[in-house]
């Protein structure tokens, strides 16, 4: 058993860390207020290699491991949860899921210039009507000679009108559809640009008001024939493994969420006086950061468990959703200790800790909300879900593979 | 071109205190960092390197642990990077940190350049590297805030100093020693890319034996001319406030810029 991170994740936290301080800190509170989105963002990201750190060097990535993107989410949203949710679609949802299914000839096309930070990519499965039920969406792609057609319509996308790139999600087979048979459903790499492809941001949003969310619409969009990734009917086995693997990235970003309120929390308890002693003297203070402290570090062992199994190559479905709750709704509620602890500062924009406390719910519920997590290992305990090998399982983390560079 | 970057693994100063009794700086457990002021002399060797073409070696003096420094600077974009390491070095004050320095850049042997950060953050010395420059006898430029003109072929720089006053241009011929200021450049991260290749680096470390033209009576604390007596904590400053007073803000500069007047401060 080995509990260290190894010198070369100490200096990618560390490098992450400062980035963040410097580059996003700044100017994360103005884009929140003014609902702004800071694409600028993404070319820096992008020549630290961030946008590709677990992807072999051969596709463009930084060769790095799991761990590492675990530990780069959390040192993300610990300054900025709309940072990390990049990390989350474009490599967890997205690029993982191309490096699991796609053909050699898809992975040079798409996930080269993704893990370059090149092109900018999403994931599309969730619809207006159907999240926690994937088999309840509506879209469909139908075959027209080399081409598949694909209509419906997307909702709740992070990065919709940011992204080139878009994994869509659809049924293939209509009596299947009908029948509610997740077998009929399959998975398309779409590009921006294309005819019949709109996407759109939304507004109002509680939090990540300096992240992009919006719909992707589709009416008639042509896709060729090799842009589905995997077979036909094994869509709804990649939207689930990519999200083992975008929960994993949620999680770690909603340990660092957690860290950022606890940070605050004890800088401003010992500031802070009433009756003539800090706060931090007050026991019921202490009772909400000795909270926070066990909430990080559980949370930080249950990612750092579920990257370490995914090094390994092991199947983690079961251990990424218990971190992915658990981290998220502990991060909910260390923001509300964070705000209580502030008093009235916390409840105005002063303070970093309203918009942690905004930033935390999204998370309980994207990605599989915290009733979903719940049912799963409820039902993994019960013995009532197991999980069945796939026909292409990611990959085992292997330095020379990796960093092999043809 | 080849660059020769001198840097220092310091303790972080927004960690460190101070041991109230002998007014030395408490070292244990405090995280190490590269002297801020020695990434800028890091970045501007990168940014000659890009222009120009050539190699960058960092090289530093002090414990084992001062790799994780040079490894750092690996991971910005230097090429090699060496260590000198060795207890006869222990003790060093700053001319024999110099020497040393000097005799194991001899032993690189060909360079267009020598770039240090102006000054160490926790010795604030500022000697080391016109130190070098003289054990090298080579030329110094301190307090640089902009490289105006190089050119390797013609062996000549011009470089704009910071001092106290104003700024002051001064020409003179390569290869020359240069100590930098904060505000030459904004130094770069790390890349994930530079850090795989940091920590696949194999660091040489040179002793004393690496050095056969140091004399060893010159080296660490016995080559050290330096005697700290007593090491104390300047008298707090006492002074009195005074609240100006006035119907405007214009008024109340007014009165404070004669006041200054008066004091003779401006």
């Amino acid at each position: 058993m080995d509990f260290a991170l190894s010198e070369e994740h100490l200096m990618v936290q560390k490098m992450v860390r400062e980035f963040a301080e410097r580059e996003i800190a700044p100017t994360v509170k103005e884009n929140d207020r003014k609902h702004t989105f800071d694409r600028s963002i993404l070319p820096k990201m992008a020549a630290q290699g961030i946008l590709g750190i677990c992807i072999p060097v051969r596709y463009g990535g930084a060769g790095m491991d799991y761990i590492s993107l675990g530990l780069t989410c959390e040192e993300l949203e610990r300054v900025d949860t709309s940072a990390r949710v990049i990390m989350s679609v474009h490599v967890g949802l997205n690029s993982l899921g191309l490096l699991q299914w796609g053909t050699e000839e898809q992975k040079q096309k798409y996930l080269v210039p993704q893990a370059m930070g090149q092109k900018i990519a999403t994931y599309g499965l969730t619809e207006p009507a159907a999240g926690s039920d994937v088999l309840g969406i509506q879209s469909t792609a139908r075959r027209e000679g080399d081409h598949w057609i694909l209509n419906g319509e997307k909702m709740w996308i992070s990065l919709a009108d940011v992204a080139d790139h878009f994994l869509i999600f659809a049924w293939t087979d209509m009596e299947k559809k009908r029948a509610r048979d997740h077998t009929g459903m399959s998975a398309f790499i779409v590009e921006r640009g294309w005819p019949g492809l709109e996407t759109g941001t939304i507004h109002g949003k509680l939090g990540v008001r300096a992240g992009n969310t919006g719909f992707i619409s589709m009416t008639d969009v042509p896709v060729p024939a090799e842009n589905m990734l995997g077979l036909e009917g094994e869509g709804f086995r990649i939207a689930m493994s990519c999200l083992d693997n975008g929960r994993y990235t949620v999680a770690a970003g909603a340990t660092g969420l957690i860290r950022a309120c606890l940070e605050a929390s004890v800088k401003y308890a010992n500031e802070r006086q009433t009756f003539g002693v800090p706060i931090g003297q007050h026991q019921l203070v202490q009772q909400m950061i000795a909270n926070m402290v066990l909430k990080y570090e559980a949370a930080r062992l249950l990612y750092l468990r579920a990257g370490w199994l995914k090094n390994q190559g092991i199947r983690n479905t079961r251990e990424t959703g218990l971190a992915k709750w658990f981290a998220t709704q502990s991060s909910f509620e260390s923001a509300d200790d964070a705000v209580e602890i502030h008093g009235a500062y916390g409840y105005s924009d002063e303070y970093d800790v309203e918009r942690y406390l905004r930033n935390s719910k999204g998370a309980v519920i994207y990605e599989g909300s915290k009733e979903i997590q719940q049912l799963m290992q409820a039902q993994y305990a019960l013995g009532y879900r197991s999980d069945k090998p796939l026909r292409c399982e990611l990959p085992a983390y292997d330095p020379e593979e990796w960093q092999r560079e043809a | 071109m080849h660059a020769i970057v001198c840097i220092k693994q310091v303790p972080d100063t927004t960690d460190v205190k101070v041991n109230p009794e002998t007014g030395t700086l408490i070292r244990e457990g405090v995280p190490s960092i590269v002297n801020p002021f020695d990434t800028y002399a890091i970045e501007e060797a990168l940014r000659l390197r890009e222009k120009f073409g050539g190699k960058v070696t960092v090289i530093s003096m002090g414990p084992p642990q001062a790799k994780e420094a040079l490894k750092e600077a690996i991971a910005m974009g230097a090429d090699e990077a060496i260590l000198l390491s060795d207890r006869a070095f222990a003790g060093s004050d700053t001319w024999a940190t110099a020497y040393t320095l000097a005799n194991a850049i001899r032993k690189i042997g060909d360079f267009d350049i020598i770039l240090c950060g102006k000054q160490a953050i926790d010795g604030d010395t500022g000697q080391v590297g016109p130190g070098i420059a003289r054990q090298l006898d080579i030329e110094q430029l301190t307090y640089v805030f902009k490289i105006q003109e190089i050119d390797f072929q013609a062996k000549r720089i011009r470089v704009e100093r910071l001092l106290e006053e104003g700024r002051e241009v001064v020409e003179t011929r390569l290869p020359a020693l240069l100590t930098v200021v904060k505000d030459i450049n904004q130094p770069r991260y790390p890349t994930i890319m530079g850090i795989r290749r940091a920590t696949r680096t194999e660091i040489p470390v040179w002793t004393a034996a690496d050095l056969p033209d140091a004399k060893p009576e010159l080296l660490g604390l016995k080559g050290s001319p330096t005697q700290v007596v007593r090491v104390f904590n300047p008298p707090p400053r006492s002074g009195q406030i005074v609240m100006i007073e006035g119907e405007s803000p214009q008024e109340q500069a007014a009165k404070l810029a004669d006041l200054l007047l008066k004091e003779k401060v401006i």
